[in-house]
């Protein structure tokens, strides 16, 4: 019978299929970070159970920790307490963990791909939503709640129900200057928040084949923010050629064998999807966020909606709500909008070439007065690569913060957190209300626009700079 | 796990689309290394006009006199969207809610509070708002919740039948422990392991 692509990966994990009950399927990898893993571990020694598969268990600590020291003391108290807590479950229970002092600390969902711990065909969980992102591999990876953590260190398996398949297509090519982000929130604009709840997705066309691995991160990264349980990508010669080499991925026969594999992790031609939407690249202008969810998205040469033009009650509430909140009016051109944040960074863009996109606007150029605006890298081993190229200098002169890595403002748990009335270009991937600061205002963007507002003070169509 | 059978209390209502759990359980109240506790910090930023949750918000439901010592919540759809974390369905538990009613939950929220006693029940956009006008019209009117016949029973009399998986309405019945049950499987896991290739072993 044809597959798709989930159901193949889905077919190979399962443990135990019982009439009645959710199947058992098998997780290859788990990462494990700072904030959603101490009840977990509790749970564990008040059991007296062990973990499974320590081997298949990689932690980090990347929510809670400091962008401006690498020196617990710079935490809060409590911030302290979970890290310091992460260290001691990892050291009692044989869990390998990249501390803010080791080289491969990161956000956790840089560092499983760029390490090799990410491979196609795998199943990943993680206590954290934007597991997705190691969809763009070809993985199952999805995020899951502390219970279903302490689940996993225990079983290396989670009872998970199938989810229904839905198929998104970019067709064609996107025009110079747009980015992985602008197509995700193209899609994410178009079904909605969530248009992909009880699914998984997997994105396909030329505009995603041509992606790179960076890229194709971004997009899985927010398949959770069109309520998707998963997001995935056919594994190809650009997975291969990524993941070649690097430190946990096969090596020798291992490789070889993989490889073999892989070549067969596609939907099969024939097989049929619960759900396709289809988008035209060449439709796609730079995409921005102009309310309090992701689906709340427009092009850069729009406005901001007008609740009076929406039919359905419960969207105009909505609607309206978010306009307050925001501080916008309806029929605003986006261009107009001036910001006085900026955040680079985040798992949906922290990598190397976000960077490299971000800093081809800030070359140069100054951050506009009033302006403040921080670049925060995903990994250590980002941070390297960018400044092994100068582009920290780039920034710096530009008058960009260069900072050490972690979620930092994406969800402000540290001290990277916006004000009441701050309105923010932010390359990461929630604008829900509060969620940088209480009262702060989020847009959405890539990390081309981004800079290229912070050198603005208002958010600028980046086309016209190609 | 407590055991969910059947509940009737007051309810109250958040009348959005959308809930996200950043709502639910700012991110500031996330570095706690236990479960408990939470129940103060639910819906932190609507709840409370100030930082330090000193000063409630008079115009947020939960804060107001005829919603007290509701547990069961009602809202609209997409509840409970966003993030991962399980201190969403900790906080509604702690703060003394035992079902929430919507037409829709995030996929992740929902799972999560399945493992912790707190049963969603997905209704019809109708009945959401039929139990909403109830509820609105008749102080101190109870809704029944009842995870047996799978029904829930409005102020008025009206029944609605809603659904949930087998399996997690036999372990919300039972309160059964998930990890115990899955380490009854541990030869199949093993078996499974066995079999591994070696670049995925």
């Amino acid at each position: 019978m044809a597959k798709t692509l989930y159901e193949k990966v889905w077919d190979s994990h399962v443990v135990v299929a019982n009439e009645g009950e959710a199947p058992l399927i098998y997780v290859d990898r788990h990462l494990v970070h700072e904030v959603t893993s101490p009840q977990a571990f509790s749970g564990l020694k008040v059991a007296g159970r062990k973990l499974r598969a320590p081997e298949k268990t990689f932690a980090t600590m990347d929510h809670n920790t400091s962008t401006k020291s690498a020196s617990l003391d710079a935490l809060s108290p409590m911030a302290r307490i979970q890290v310091e807590t992460l260290q001691d479950n990892c050291k009692e229970f044989g869990v390998r963990l990249y501390d803010i002092h080791h080289k491969n600390q990161g956000i956790v969902h840089v560092m499983g791909p760029e390490l090799g711990i990410t491979l196609p065909g795998t199943v990943i969980v993680c206590g954290d939503s934007h597991t997705a992102t190691h969809g763009a591999f070809g993985a199952l990876a999805f995020g899951i709640g502390t219970s279903e953590v302490e689940h996993v260190m225990a079983t290396q398996t989670l009872r998970q129900n199938k989810a229904k398949t839905m198929k998104i297509e970019v067709r064609g090519h996107v025009a110079a200057g747009i980015t992985a982000k602008d197509i995700v929130l193209a899609i994410i604009g178009k079904i909605g928040m969530d248009g992909g709840t009880g699914y998984v997705v997997e994105f396909c066309g030329e505009a995603i084949e041509a992606l790179s691995m960076e890229g194709r991160m971004t997009v899985c990264n927010m398949a959770i923010e069109m309520g998707a349980k998963a997001g995935m990508v056919a594994p190809d010669g650009i997975t291969a050629e990524y993941l070649k080499g690097r430190e946990f991925a096969p090596k020798g026969d291992s490789w070889e064998q993989a490889i073999a594999a892989w070549a067969e992790l596609k939907t099969d031609a024939d097989a049929v999807f619960d759900a396709s939407v289809v988008l035209e690249a060449s439709d796609i202008a730079p995409q921005l966020t102009w309310g309090t969810n992701p689906g709340q998205v427009v092009a850069i040469d729009g406005l901001v909606p007008n609740p009076e033009d929406e039919p359905n009650a419960t969207v105009k509430a909505s609607i309206e709500k978010a306009l307050e909140y925001v501080a916008l009016s309806a029929g605003t051109c986006m261009t107009d909008v001036s910001i006085n944040k900026v955040f680079i960074g985040s798992c949906t863009n922290s990598r190397i070439e976000d960077l490299r996109d971000a800093a081809i606007h800030a070359k140069g150029r100054k951050v506009a007065a009033g302006v403040t605006a921080i670049v925060v890298p995903g990994s250590g081993l980002v941070k390297e690569q960018a400044e092994a190229e100068g582009l920290d200098q780039i920034f710096l002169e530009a008058g960009f913060e260069w900072r050490l890595p972690g979620c930092s403002m994406c969800l402000a748990m540290n001290d990277d957190r916006l004000e009441a009335g701050d309105r923010c270009a932010s390359t990461s991937n929630r604008n829900f209300e509060g969620r940088q600061g209480r009262g702060s205002r989020t847009h959405l963007v890539s990390p081309a626009m981004a800079a290229a507002a912070a050198v603005a003070g208002h958010f600028v169509d980046i086309r016209k700079a190609y | 796990m407590n055991p969910f059978t059947s509940h009737t209390g007051l309810s109250v209502m958040i009348d959005s689309a959308n809930v996200d759990t950043d709502q639910i359980i700012p991110k500031q109240f996330l570095s706690k290394v236990t479960r408990d506790g939470f129940g103060i910090h639910l819906f932190h930023d609507w709840r409370y006009l100030d930082e330090a949750g000193d000063e409630p918000n008079p115009d947020f439901s939960l804060n107001q006199p005829r919603y007290q010592g509701a547990s069961i919540l009602i809202s609209k759809e997409n509840f409970g969207c966003g993030s991962s974390r399980e201190h969403a369905p900790w906080a509604l538990a702690d703060f003394g809610l035992r079902a929430i009613i919507a037409p829709s939950f995030a996929d992740i929220f929902y799972g999560n509070s399945i493992n912790n006693g707190l049963l969603p029940v997905r209704l019809s956009d109708a009945e959401v708002q039929q139990l909403m006008d109830e509820v609105e019209a008749s102080e101190g009117a109870e809704i029944t919740v009842d995870l047996e016949a799978l029904t829930v029973t409005s102020p008025s009399g009206a029944v609605f039948n809603f659904e949930i998986a087998g399996s997690a309405r036999h372990n919300l019945l039972n309160g059964l422990d998930a990890i115990g049950l899955s380490l009854a499987c541990t030869d199949k896991i093993a078996r499974y392991e066995a079999q591994l290739p070696s670049w995925k072993a």
